[in-house]
């Protein structure tokens, strides 16, 4: 294995390994003498003095706009700086699903590019992150249900996107684990995105890193932001804890701490940070193909290609940054997974966590400049980040290449607020916490 | 789970209550514009640590507490009514 | 003989008890007290299971929730449940258990060419491959590998699995967890000072490490019947602390024993939430394999594991077993063995010096020093093991089982969780964990105080010290302790590195090699190894091997453990069924139902109900589908009179001299000039500018309104209100009341109306004149006080009376009978939604949370004076653009055609983006054809237009064409009359 300089001084001069191209026969070969070519998927950078673009956060977004700004916009003088490794924030900590079933034509446009891309990503990166579209299939328990839900397909519909109505039947021959009638708001039908599905969320973080790396990113793990640099309202660059990396442009990529970094540069967003979670259960042979939607409460479900249910349910409804989990939300989601799905009361639990959310003021995310010039937001994903990540960098490595917003994500400008245009899919209002 | 000493009930669990937000922000008065309220409404320091909160309980005395909480740790430092005199 | 046999009596067995049990379709016989797992090895099994990817065999490894192996489906009258822990699942007469994850056999499984495979399957293989054909991952790769994964198989139908849990809530001055030396020595000494102590075992019996030490019997004894009678603790075994979750809050899973089950109605579990002042952590610690080739074999077993077997059921785990070890603990299994007869037949162990070595010695077990075990022979079952010193020859010793400890980790779980720093401490070449004091602390082997006296002595310290920061003396605790024999400190050994699969995860098959393999691609950080390999990822979250493969990646970066650390612990402590965690409020239950105070009378008519919210409502007086029904209900108030239950009615009083000018704050129209005995429809902003509610709201005396509020807007008005009130009115004298279950409404529609009222309140003077279009008044009803007020919801000739909840029945039937003569009838919400549709009265439907009072054709109602809710924001360019979504009617140009909710306006039948949307809609009660409400951009300025109502999922297009929303008697004439 090569080794890894460790010394800022060397870092310019890193020889930058490659791991090579992924495939049936590589693994043949490296099985055949053992395993010793394989080498880090990404290298593990030190930081220059100076780049182009700094991006802050080494999670989904960051990376994927690193690697599409250096992929398709040319722009390789790029850092990607991450408090700790990669990838262990949001990227690491969801339930990896993937849809484009929105009310907005805006969002639909956007989520429905995203989900093209996830559909070739495989290819992309060379790097299988198991982009699974089983299908995403939303209950309905009510007309009024039924009739926002027909509308949204119809929406999907008119925009090119597969969306599809389901009987009562069809919902129990997809999920045959389900009750229709028993619990206390039977099952009146479904909505089925048959495109929607699951994505192994590790493999995507790493998948983009290493694309990134392999096309001259530097990813610069373990470099805590502690100050944004700016005069004359304009960026210049980031302190970090290993030492101030100048930059023409600076993107935050940070969601969940957007508010604490733009605050380094003066802002407040329009944003609360909450923690949403997630729990998986033990291994058990396939009992559910679809990504499943409960209607009536908290409780969304898929089973992973390692056999696991994973599950969610609501954010906890007050502002935090601890990721940890509560009591009361499991209660409420196990009972909603009980009610729906029966024969899952003696399937076991293994593990909760919490990931902490972006929470925006109408529920939709930023991807904007700031009142700072230079300085690039791509946050306010709310619990919707996951599914957004190629189409989240590849806008905003368009806005930074560009200087001007990406068609598809002009309406996720920052200015829509003050401008009364929010893009509020469930009309709930300025209530983070009730999003 | 948060535990919340609600100055007229006693500590109770968090799903007792309701959050309603940063109480720092405070609502503009006469006269004010777009500038003002749009602050107001949407902008939020989201402090990582201190945090000062309006919780409403709900499922007790159904008073408005304004509560001085960690963020992180969920520390509660303060728990007061709302000020019967502020405002209109 | 070979293998694990009973030898005699246990703790906890009792011989005169003999339960028969089925394994993989055998009838076997076991005694009370053991588990699954001992009576397996009793009856001398060694081959329980298969391995998730190499499907090697596999046996028991430990004696307790830890196990990684022996994971078995339990087939019971409702089904198939996988993943049992066969070392904590209690043996009961008639269990049928059977092993998983192998076909076609146990013996010959399939699958088992993965193993041969391996060189090509290394961690992480499958983030390299499968990417080609494109269409091959989802039709071809992923179902084999969906098929190949999982564990056990879960079977149960509909209507299976219903076992009650419940959840049961409680509270102490101290929880200790945890009933070992440390925990019972800790909670008597709390109970002395005065305290209430919740004691917490994970295990079926108190007692921890002194049931396998005969020693400690007698100061057990005495320490449980000393608790037991304590009015002041409780103790509970069977109850696993599942997680931490701040502010002295715990959640634990209680599993009954079957015959307390029997006697709560078949309750499994139970969740208890514990909110303590303080916590002592005494959870004790938990043993480490040690990472050799093959050290997965069937017949390796953790030390601990052979002595817990041997004293708590009598059973010897093999007839020939070997030790390695790298600890002093582990010698007390090779003396009990040897004590029970069984022949030891050597001890390897990695140190030269060693107390308990040098016992061994002189007690004629061969110890083998400065020596690692390399190798071991048998596929399902251990037959020989290789060992040799540093660098020497390898030497053989033949035995049926190799008994594993590579030292003891602190279990950190929960103190982790309550955000105690871990510490690494060489001595015991393990992390333990330092709390915060205000929150309590860890006491005995779960801080790395190990050995029975000791751990007690530290229990007591502790104990004294958290009574003492409770401001309580507590007594000493009296018993002296056994004393513990002198030891010798651990030499920390991970792993004895030769070609092989050494196995740092046995349940998820992640090898030594494999934590370098993460190594060597980047994958370095205890994170990322985890994530990458799936090491600790598996039911039992890494227990035995965690460390192992966190010390394994450390070794290869080149920094102590220490330094590389551990993945953060998550909860929950042990896997919890879903039932568990759910407790009762599932199914029918999973959410209250709302009855209207006249259910019964509804029901008894033959109403159909349905569900809105939590209410329960009269959808139509017919159990027969489809619009006839319901047309006929409504055009019975068009054209004569019915009576329908409006109860489901946000109601909220709001009393004193400021109630005036806080509803001018809170409404976007005035209500301060509003005159007594009338009534007025307002409309609710919220601070952004969007609408919140409307309603109509009535004045009854020159201090006291009465609000009513959308039925599903109930909570989140009163709310809205109380947080303005006491937020931003705080100088306001006024009371605010939810009164929405103390009254009963009902609104009685149609020409008939007045005729009706009149007879059933003939001391009210209901003409136009004296009660016009908005009149309020208090009034009797049959001698029950109400309020009457002449407000409309169908568009029709309408009052409302309101009448105290309790005498509802009485009211409706006086009612019904005051309106005989005009044929009454009652109609139900959808005949209500109909009439409301026709004349453009909005709902839920249209108050989406996304339409300002403008874009719904209230934007004049906004008063240009004085502060509201909503003012400022309400004028954002935003909300004010000509192509906002606005309020419409929609009617189609074809009558035959039906309309949609949800159908999409489209301007021509090939369009892409959408105007609008269908948001309410309804046949016509008065013509033929439907008619609808939209939401149409610009839609004010359409009107006449012809557009295309789209619903693809149908394949339906009418065409359409707009109209005023108002598409019933827009002069009022009718409400007026």
């Amino acid at each position: 294995m090569d080794p890894v300089p460790s010394s800022p001084a060397s870092a310019a001069t890193a020889v930058r390994t490659k791991s090579g191209h992924y495939s049936f026969w590589r693994l043949l070969r490296e099985g055949l003498r053992g395993q010793r070519g394989w080498r880090p998927a990404w290298v593990k950078a030190s930081p220059k003095p100076r780049y182009r673009v700094v991006i802050v956060g080494g999670g989904g977004h960051g990376l994927s706009t690193a690697y599409y700004l250096a992929s398709h916009f040319g722009i390789t003088d790029v850092a990607v700086v991450e408090r700790g490794p990669i990838g262990l924030g949001n990227v690491g900590r969801n339930t990896t699903i993937v849809r484009s079933n929105y009310f907005q034509p805006a969002n639909i446009r956007f989520y429905e590019y995203s989900l093209k891309l996830w559909e070739g990503l495989e290819r992309e990166l060379n790097f299988n992150a198991m982009v699974s579209q089983r299908g995403t299939l939303n209950l309905f328990h009510t007309e009024a249900q039924r009739d926002l839900f027909t509308r949204r397909a119809n929406q999907m519909r008119l925009l090119g996107v597969d969306a599809e109505a389901v009987t009562r039947e069809g919902v129990k021959s997809l999920v045959p684990l389900i009750d229709l009638d028993n619990g206390r708001y039977p099952v009146l039908g479904g909505f089925l995105q048959p495109r929607g599905g699951t994505v192994r969320h590790d493999a995507v973080a790493w998948g983009y890193a290493r694309g990134a790396s392999e096309r001259g990113v530097d990813i610069i793990e373990h470099c805590e932001v502690t100050g944004i640099r700016h005069d004359g309202g304009r960026v210049a660059g980031v302190e970090t804890s290993r030492g101030f990396l100048g930059a023409d442009i600076v993107c935050l990529a940070v969601a969940g701490h957007s508010s604490r970094l733009a605050g380094m540069a003066g802002l407040r967003l329009p944003i609360e940070t909450h923690v949403l979670q997630a729990w998986v259960t033990e291994s058990l042979k396939p009992v559910l193909d679809v990504v499943l939607t409960y209607g009536a409460g908290h409780f969304y479900v898929s089973q992973s290609d390692k056999g696991g249910l994973v599950f969610g349910g609501a954010i906890d409804g007050y502002n935090t940054y601890g990721q940890r989990g509560t009591l009361p939300m499991a209660e409420e989601v196990a009972a909603a997974a009980v009610t729906l799905l029966p024969g899952l009361a003696r399937v076991k639990v293994l593990r909760q966590w919490g990931g902490i959310m972006d929470m925006s003021m109408d529920g939709s995310p930023i991807i904007s400049k700031t009142p700072v010039e230079g300085l690039i937001l791509n946050g306010g994903w709310c619990y919707g980040g996951f599914k957004a990540i190629p189409a989240g960098g590849m806008t905003t490595a368009y806005l930074v290449a560009h200087g001007s917003p990406h068609p598809l994500a002009t309406h996720l400008d920052l200015g829509r607020f003050a401008a009364g245009r929010p893009i509020d899919e469930r009309g709930i209002g300025p209530f983070p916490y009730a999003h | 789970m948060l535990r919340l000493p609600c100055p007229f009930c006693g500590e109770r669990d968090e799903t007792e209550f309701r959050f309603r937000g940063d109480a720092t922000v405070v609502r503009p008065g006469a006269g004010a514009g777009l500038d003002e309220f749009n602050a107001y409404v949407y902008e939020r320091a989201n402090p990582l640590g201190w945090h000062t909160e309006w919780w409403l309980h709900a499922a007790g005395c159904r008073r408005l507490l304004k509560v001085e909480r960690d963020t992180l740790t969920h520390e509660i430092r303060s728990v007061t009514a709302a000020a019967t005199d502020g405002g209109h | 003989m070979r293998g694990p046999a009973r030898l005699g009596a246990g703790v906890l067995t009792d011989s005169s008890q003999p339960l028969a049990f089925v394994f993989d379709g055998k009838s076997l016989r076991g005694l009370a007290g053991d588990t699954l797992a001992s009576a397996l090895l009793a009856n001398g099994y060694r081959l329980i299971g298969r391995s998730f990817k190499y499907h090697r065999p596999r046996g028991i490894v430990t004696a307790g929730p830890e196990e990684p192996c022996a994971l078995v489906e339990l087939i019971t009258a409702a089904g198939r449940e996988p993943n049992q822990l066969a070392t904590t699942l209690p043996l009961r007469e008639g269990l049928v258990a059977q092993s998983q994850h192998r076909w076609p056999s146990l013996r010959f499984d399939a699958l088992a060419v993965n193993d041969l495979c391996s060189r090509f399957l290394p961690a992480g293989f499958y983030y390299k491959t499968f990417m080609a054909p494109a269409w091959a991952w989802e039709k071809v790769f992923e179902p084999l590998i969906r098929r190949a994964a999982g564990l056990g198989r879960l079977e149960a139908t509909v209507g299976d699995h219903a076992d009650p849990a419940e959840i049961v809530h409680e509270h102490a001055d101290v929880l200790v967890v945890g009933a070992g030396a440390a925990g019972l020595a800790a909670a008597l000494t709390l109970a002395s000072g005065g305290l209430r102590v919740l004691l917490l075992e994970q295990d079926s019996i108190l007692g921890g490490g002194t049931l396998l030490d005969a020693r400690w019997t007698a100061w057990r004894e005495r320490a449980v019947a000393t608790l037991r009678a304590s009015a002041l603790v409780r103790c509970l075994a069977r109850t696993t602390v599942l997680g931490a979750y701040g502010h002295g809050v715990f959640g634990a899973l209680e599993t009954l024993a079957p015959e307390e089950s029997v006697r709560f109605g078949g309750v499994r579990e139970r969740l208890r939430v514990i909110r303590a002042r303080r916590v002592v952590l005494a959870c004790g610690a938990i043993e480490r394999l040690i990472a050799f080739p093959d050290n997965d074999r069937p017949g390796v077993m953790l030390a601990g594991a052979a002595l817990s077997y041997l004293r708590r059921q009598g059973v010897t785990v093999g007839q020939r077993p070997v030790f390695f070890v790298n600890n002093d603990e582990a010698y007390e299994a090779a003396f009990a063995l040897k004590a029970a007869g069984v022949p030891v037949v050597g001890v390897v162990d990695a140190r030269s010096e060693s107390l308990a070595a040098d016992r061994a010695t002189a007690a004629g077990i061969p110890v083998f020093r400065d020596c690692a075990v390399e190798s071991v022979s048998g596929g399902a079952g251990v037959t020989a093991i290789g060992f040799s010193k540093l660098g020497g020859p390898r030497r053989r010793l033949v035995a049926d089982s190799l008994l594993v400890s590579g030292g003891h980790s602190p279990y950190a779980v929960l103190a982790t969780q309550l955000g105690a720093a871990l510490r690494w401490r060489e001595s015991i070449a393990a992390f333990t964990p330092e709390l915060d004091p205000g929150l309590g602390v860890v006491a005995g082997a779960a801080r790395g105080i190990f050995g029975l006296g000791r751990a007690a002595s530290d229990g007591a310290r502790l104990g004294a010290q958290v009574a003492r920061a409770l401001a309580t003396a507590p007594a000493a605790v009296e018993t002296p302790f056994p004393v513990d024999p002198p030891s010798t400190p651990l030499a920390a050994l991970w792993e004895v590195r030769r070609p092989g699969k050494s196995f740092v995860d046995l349940q998820n098959d992640v090898t030594a090699n494999d934590v370098r393999l993460a190594h060597q691609e980047g994958y370095e950080h205890v994170e990322h190894m985890k994530r990458f390999t799936t090491h600790g990822m598996a039911t039992d979250q890494g227990r035995i091997g965690g460390l192992v493969g966190c010390a394994i990646l450390a070794a290869a970066r080149g920094i102590p453990v220490a330094q590389a650390g551990q993945p953060k612990p998550r909860p929950y402590a042990q896997p919890t069924p879903f039932a568990a965690l759910a407790g009762g409020e599932v199914r029918k239950h999973y959410r209250p139902q709302r009855r209207l105070p006249l259910h019964i009378w509804h029901a008894a008519a033959g109403a159909t109900f349905v569900s809105t919210g939590l209410w329960l409502r009269p959808l139509v007086y017919s159990a027969t589908p489809g619009w006839d029904p319901v047309l006929e209900e409504a055009r019975h108030v068009r054209q004569g009179v019915g009576i329908t239950d409006v109860s489901t009615l946000g109601k909220l009083e709001v009393s004193g001299p400021d109630a005036g000018r806080f509803l001018d704050y809170i409404y976007a129209n005035t209500f301060s000039s509003l005159a007594v005995g009338r009534a007025r429809y307002g409309i609710m902003l919220r601070e952004d500018g969007m609408m919140l509610d409307d309603g109509t709201t009535a004045r009854l005396a020159p201090n006291q309104f009465v609000l009513t509020t959308t039925t599903a807007n109930t909570a989140t008005v009163l709310e809205h209100m109380e947080f303005q009130q006491q937020a931003h009115c705080g100088r306001m004298d006024l009371l605010i009341s939810d009164v929405t279950d103390q009254w009963a409404q009902f609104a009685v529609a149609g020409p008939r109306a007045r005729e009706v009222i009149a007879a059933a309140l003939p001391a009210v003077d209901v003409s136009n004149e004296a009660f016009p279009f908005m009149a309020a008044a208090s009034t009797d009803l049959a001698g029950i006080p109400g309020r009457l007020f002449r407000i409309s919801f169908s568009g029709e000739l309408a009052y409302e009376i309101a009448i105290p909840a309790r005498h509802a029945v009485e009211a409706w039937q006086a009612l019904l009978e005051a309106g005989r003569r005009w044929d009454i009838r009652p109609y139900g919400l959808d005949a209500l939604n109909s009439l409301r549709i026709e004349k453009g009265h909005i709902t839920g439907a249209e108050l989406n949370g996304n339409t300002s009072a403008a874009d719904l054709g209230f934007g004049r109602m906004l008063k240009k004076q004085g502060d509201f809710v909503g003012r400022i924001l309400s004028q954002r360019p935003g909300l004010l653009a000509a192509e906002r979504l606005q309020l419409v009617g929609i009617r189609p140009v074809d009558p035959s055609r039906r309309l949609r909710n949800g159908m999409q306006l489209v301007d021509g039948a090939s369009a892409q983006a959408s105007l609008g949307y269908i948001t309410s809609s309804t046949p016509a009660t008065q013509s033929s054809g439907w008619l609808g409400l939209a939401l149409l951009s610009g839609g004010r300025a359409r009107l006449g237009q012809h557009l295309v109502a789209s619903s693809p999922i149908h394949a339906d297009h009418p065409a359409v064409r707009v109209v005023s929303p108002h598409m019933l008697d827009p002069e009022n004439a009718r409400v007026r009359a």
